[in-house]
């Protein structure tokens, strides 16, 4: 199963905003938690996620534990060429994910 | 047959109608507050004085949370935009949570609609705070009000 899921219309036209949604599977651990036999649970969050787009960071999220497991982002990205949106992200154990999403531009 | 003891003016009826008054004052005020920023240090840092327009941004929470594990949580800021008057960055306080800074969304490059959609963990009922920065220093916010049933982050459920 992919770590994460990215959603982007199936083509854009040039020069004008589209959508992008990611759902990044994660359990966003919040550290206030204990487990069965009571030893707290050490916190375990994405810390920050960006987005380039051919290249161009286009958002720099920095999360914290305020932020529901399975983070969901929405937002709006202006069309220029058709490439790549590439997601890449990284939480407090230092694990990294990445994904891809191929962006067509009409 | 006489019903003397629900006629308009018995003690019983005045003392109904003084409680449903009563109970539909409080909400009158609590909208009023939701104009100005809640009292949260790391805003206040945040800040660091400058003084945001309570405009163009629109923070839409639900009014009641069922479940503070996840809540959807909008922000819309309001364009149109130039390059030189963009967003460069959203920053969203929580009152009430242990981690007063919930998120921070930065855009390096210039979008002209910004709009951003997430889920949050509310620990309480709370107001919610987000900040908008433009590239030429103005600074705007709006603040947003939630009732939460079962708060989230506290417990293992």
């Amino acid at each position: 199963m992919p770590d994460a899921r990215i959603t982007v219309p199936p083509s854009v036209p040039r020069g004008k905003p589209f959508e992008v949604r990611i759902i990044v599977r994660h359990p966003m651990e919040t550290g206030y938690r204990t487990d069965e036999s009571g030893k707290s649970i050490p916190r375990n969050v994405i810390r920050s996620l960006s987005c380039r787009y051919n290249g161009e960071v286009v958002i720099s999220a920095k999360l914290s534990s305020g932020i529901a497991a399975n983070p969901y982002l929405r937002f709006f990205v202006t069309a220029k060429e058709s490439g790549p949106l590439a997601f890449e992200w990284v939480d407090d154990s230092g694990l990294r994910g990445s994904d891809t999403a191929s962006v067509t531009v009409a | 047959m006489t019903r003397r003891d629900i006629r308009p003016s018995s003690p019983r009826r005045r003392l109904l109608q003084s409680g449903v008054a009563l109970a539909l004052v409080p909400w009158v005020p609590a909208r009023a507050a939701a104009d100005d920023l809640p009292e949260i240090p790391a805003l206040t840092a945040f800040l660091a004085g400058r003084k945001p327009r309570l405009a163009r941004v629109r923070l839409t929470l639900p009014q009641l949370a069922d479940n503070g594990q996840t809540v959807p949580m909008k922000v819309v800021v309001d364009g149109p935009f130039t390059p030189a008057a963009r967003v460069t960055a959203i920053n969203l306080f929580s009152e009430s949570n242990p981690v007063p800074e919930m998120a921070a969304f930065e855009f390096p490059a210039f979008v002209e609609r910004i709009e951003v959609e997430s889920r949050v963990r509310l620990a309480a009922s709370q107001r919610i705070v987000a900040v908008a920065s433009l590239a030429d220093g103005t600074v705007l916010a709006s603040a947003a009000e939630v009732i939460v049933t079962i708060a989230g982050c506290m417990d293992g459920t």
